[in-house]
């Protein structure tokens, strides 16, 4: 088992971290162990089926995590702090400042009763980032026209109902952004999209990352959004990571069944459209009485006795690393 | 597990094994799971079971009857021979509570019924339709709502005259209304989703579409507000009677033995006591119900 | 937006359109007439008191009359009391009404709002349990139970408050919270569950994420949303606690439009009867349309649109 090791410290490092939920009927395991880091200005790509953990652990990162839900153990550093232990208060002036983030659904996640303007000039004002309110609105406008919303001076006052779908997703990354984070956390920003809005503001966070500097997280079920934007993708499934490696490399070179079986199930770009498209059989595990051994096992065509016993470790080396036995080299070829 | 089988294959069975971790359940039997876990909806059915028995079997037990009077026993307090003690003119007060609780009970079971189907009907039929026809249908229904609900009872009370009946058709009139909006408003919310299209591309007819997927998917909200109507109706009959536009004697509701019972609440308090207890419980035991199935049946929280 | 009140007006007029003219039918369809229980009635003179209130006439002659007197606020004249107009005896009882009412409603907002909140903001505390035990019971008590057991207990018993009548303020204690009970209860629970609905919505997560003080985030973005049910709710309440409770005046003896209402019901004061019920819808009416108005205050998709 390799580490992956970096030369500076980074961005964000979240060791060990797990979560669960406490329902009624009972502890859901939804985060079990879950190790990676950012580096600075690095976009990287968390991929993974509904409910395999990803979105958890962006709302763990931020301390959001929706009722019941806890961290049990774990940790997760920011420039060199622990963000668990910081005040409420400490860790309330991080969001949207340092660490900022943008969500899935446009059409629910701006408030129905003000204005795409007083929800971007709150950021500002929430942060003190702007002295008078003329400030504030001209930054706003400038991060407006900034995520190419057409006529924004004019749009400034428009409430979200008045806007498409994707014109709200571009508000949402200007709010997030209008802070200037050093990290974006954006989870599934363009699943609720139409496909050709998905590539432009795919475009329009890439085109702020440039020129922000700032580290991306993004989130997302789609191998094919993660391939095209992202320098290192995490694989995660059953609440952990599976994969994780720069991208070329993983789609070059998959090492674990899981992300094959993903593979398998994006066409082929450009390329003949012979090839079948194979899904991978069966459902995620029930994190409510969460598996001893891989959390794949029973989905995998490659599963031996041991992966059902117990639970595999890191194989790999450099920045490539997967948690499967087969990698394992006892395991039969 | 030796080195060597470790390495093995995965045989199959094995594999499946881990699969089905949780039986599977039909809607209604994980409804039934979750409301079964509650404890306040379990407390309210075993409140409202133990009163409708009471009800049922209280005046066949008793040896007195509700109309038998005993002018040298009036306004005695609960004893071993009379356990909720007498009234003005002698007569049980125990059995005057559970028969009251018969007519109280009987009028909400009917109105709800009653006002249930019509409600059905009529808003299944507004919300399917569309259009002018529901436009037109909801207009009533709209200015129907507008009107205070106990000024209409007590409108019609007055128009139709008192007695058992007209109480059932005042309280059935007030009530289908509500209904009719929820049964509507979910048929309009349903009949836009796939499965409806999807039965429409397999040449379902309107009425299979109404009756087969639209009204059984709204089954959730019409039992949860039918739950609730109950309680409702027991309020309005025992308004009515109270302020005498109900059940005259010898027969008794709860709301008309409160009101028997308001002259003499000095000397006697425990006269109203008992009808009132039984009201709230009601009340109380119907609510539980209802916000326990509501949790019940919710498939957001269906897990 | 111009339409939608347009709209709103249009229907409403229609609603109290119907409301008078089923009131007038039904009244004066009521089998035995106004007149039917005085047995010792000669015919003679039943035949002239109905010319002295023109129930002689036609029926769609006395409510084409009637509707002429509605446009002009003449209520007519009571069948019972000699000499006395309906429009005398709202001017007579609904101060008390009104009083009564006005405090009932203050008292129900001033505590049931708070309440809800508090009980949303700290779900599932002890504190949240309690409320919401206290409120649950608050719907299931009748008013007239509640009222009953209040004058029992505190006038009756304790001697803290006076029973009968509407002089100081200690007269307004009891009536007040047996005609706000049930509304207080309800309010508390559609506060709360209305607030925890909002608390569960995506931008709420995203003002988190924006970093805005928990604080705001109840009031500005939970709250606001919050409204539109609670208003509802209290728009018509206002309407129907100022026009006075039968219950609650019936038992605490208090001389206001409830209890007119309900004499009328028993004297078969027809005429008092129907006035009183187009009052208490003209009244419902207009605020079932201040609540429309203050939709489009409150949420903007409603502002401009249908």
């Amino acid at each position: 088992m390799s580490a992956v090791t970096e030369a500076a410290a980074p961005l964000l490092d979240v060791k060990g971290l797990n979560v669960s939920f406490f329902t009624h009927v009972g502890e859901v395991r939804a985060i079990r162990g879950v190790d990676f880091h950012v580096n600075a200005r690095e976009t990287v790509g968390i991929v993974g089926e509904s409910g395999s953990g990803k979105s958890v652990t962006s709302l763990a990162i931020l301390r959001l995590l929706p009722y019941p839900g806890r961290v049990t153990s774990g940790g997760v550093t920011f420039r060199g702090e622990d963000l668990l232990q910081k005040s409420a208060g400490a860790m309330r002036a991080l969001r949207g400042d340092e660490i900022s983030m943008v969500f899935q659904d446009p059409m629910t996640s701006l408030n129905p009763v003000f204005t795409i303007g007083e929800q971007i000039v709150e950021a500002l004002a929430v942060h003190k980032k702007k002295k008078g309110a003329r400030e504030a609105r001209a930054k706003a406008i400038e991060m407006l026209n900034l995520v190419g919303i057409p006529d924004a001076a004019s749009r400034f006052g428009a409430y979200p109902h008045e806007f498409s779908g994707g014109m709200r997703q571009r508000a949402m990354i200007a709010m997030a952004l209008v802070c200037e984070p050093s990290l974006l956390i954006a989870d599934e920003p363009t699943t609720a999209l139409d496909v050709t809005i998905q590539a432009q503001i795919l475009e329009v966070m890439k085109d702020l990352r440039e020129k922000t500097g700032a580290s991306v997280i993004l989130i997302t079920h789609d191998l094919a959004v993660v391939s095209e934007t992202c320098s290192r993708i995490i694989v995660m499934y059953g609440g952990q990571v599976m994969e994780e490696a720069p991208t070329r490399e993983l789609f070059e070179n998959p090492l674990h069944p899981y992300t094959r079986g993903l593979m398998r199930c994006i066409p082929a770009q450009g390329g003949a459209a012979r090839e079948r498209l194979v899904p991978i059989p069966g459902t995620p595990p029930d994190l409510l009485k969460p598996p001893a051994g891989c959390p794949f096992v029973e989905r995998c065509g490659e599963a031996m006795r041991i992966c059902l016993a117990s639970r595999p470790v890191f194989y790999g080396e450099g920045r490539h690393r997967a948690a499967c036995w087969r990698l394992d080299p006892e395991a039969p070829r | 597990m030796t080195d060597r089988v470790r390495w093995d294959p995965l045989p199959p069975e094995l594999q499946a094994s881990e699969k089905i971790v949780r039986p599977s359940m039909t809607y209604l039997q994980d409804a039934w799971r979750r409301f079964r876990k509650n404890p306040a909806a379990m407390l309210g059915l075993t409140m409202v079971s133990v009163i409708v028995l009471l009800a049922l079997i209280g005046p066949a037990v008793s040896s007195h009857s509700y109309w038998e009077q005993d002018l040298d026993r009036t306004n005695e307090p609960p004893s071993a021979a009379y356990i909720f003690g007498t009234d003005s003119l002698g007569r049980d007060l125990f059995v005057r509570v559970m028969t009251g609780g018969r007519i109280s009970l009987l009028i909400s079971f009917i109105a709800t019924f009653v006002s249930c189907a019509i409600g059905v009907v009529y808003g299944g039929f507004a919300g399917y339709a569309g259009g002018r026809a529901d436009n037109v249908m909801m207009r009533v229904v709209d200015i129907i709502w507008t009107i205070p609900l106990m000024l209409y009872a007590i409108l019609l009370m007055v128009w139709l005259g008192t007695g058992l009946h007209n109480i059932l058709i005042a309280i059935t009139l007030v009530y289908w209304v509500n209904m009719a909006r929820i049964v509507r408003g979910q048929v309009m919310n349903l009949k836009e989703q796939e499965f409806v299209l999807a039965a429409l591309v397999q040449g379902a007819g309107s009425w299979r579409i109404l009756t087969r997927h639209l009204i059984p998917n709204s089954m959730g909200p019409i039992l949860v507000t039918a739950t609730m109507m109950i309680p409702g109706a027991v309020f309005t009959e025992s308004f009515l009677s109270f302020i005498g536009l109900g059940i005259s004697a010898p027969l008794a509701s709860w709301g008309s033995l409160c009101s028997d019972a308001l002259g003499a609440l000095r000397p006697y308090p425990y006269q109203l006591f008992f009808p009132a207890i039984f009201i709230c419980a009601t009340m109380l035991g119907f609510n539980f119900v209802g916000d326990g199935m509501r949790d019940a049946l919710d498939p957001r929280l269906r897990k | 937006m111009a339409r939608f009140i347009l709209d709103r007006v249009f229907s409403i007029a229609l609603t109290l359109a119907a409301v008078v003219t089923l009131t007038f039918f039904m009244m004066h369809t009521v089998p035995g007439g106004p007149f039917a229980q005085d047995k010792e009635v000669p015919p003679e003179v039943l035949r002239a008191l109905e010319a002295k209130y023109h129930l002689d006439e036609p029926l769609y002659l006395q409510y084409v009359n009637y509707v002429k007197g509605l446009l002009v606020w003449d209520l007519g004249p009571s069948f019972q009391k000699i000499g006395v107009s309906v429009n005398d005896i709202i001017k007579q009882s609904m101060p008390a009404s009104a009083k009564l009412g006005a405090v009932a409603f203050v008292f129900v907002l001033l505590v049931g709002i708070p309440a809800g909140i508090y009980s949303a903001v700290r779900r599932d505390s002890l504190p949240d349990q309690a409320i919401r035990f206290v409120a649950t019971l608050g719907q299931t008590i009748p008013s007239f139970v509640l009222a009953t057991l209040l004058i029992y207990v505190f006038s009756s018993k304790l001697k803290i408050f006076p029973t009968f009548g509407l002089r100081t303020w200690k007269h307004f204690v009891l009536p007040s919270i047996a005609l706000g009970g049930y509304s207080l209860s309800f309010v508390t629970r559609l506060v709360r569950s209305s607030m925890l609905e909002a608390l569960g919505q995506d931008y709420i997560m995203t003002a988190r994420a924006k970093g805005v003080p928990e604080f705001q985030v109840f009031f500005k973005h939970a709250l606001r949303n919050s409204l539109i049910p609670v208003v509802t709710y209290i728009g018509p309440l206002i309407a129907t606690v100022v026009t006075g409770s039968f219950v609650v005046e019936k038992v605490f003896a208090i001389p206001g439009m409830g209890k007119f209402f309900v004499d009328s019901i028993t004297n078969r004061d027809y005429t008092v009867l129907m006035g009183l019920t187009i009052l208490d819808a003209i009244l419902l009416c207009a605020a079932v349309l201040i609540v429309d108005l203050l939709y489009g205050l409150i949420d903007p998709r409603i502002r401009v649109g249908k």
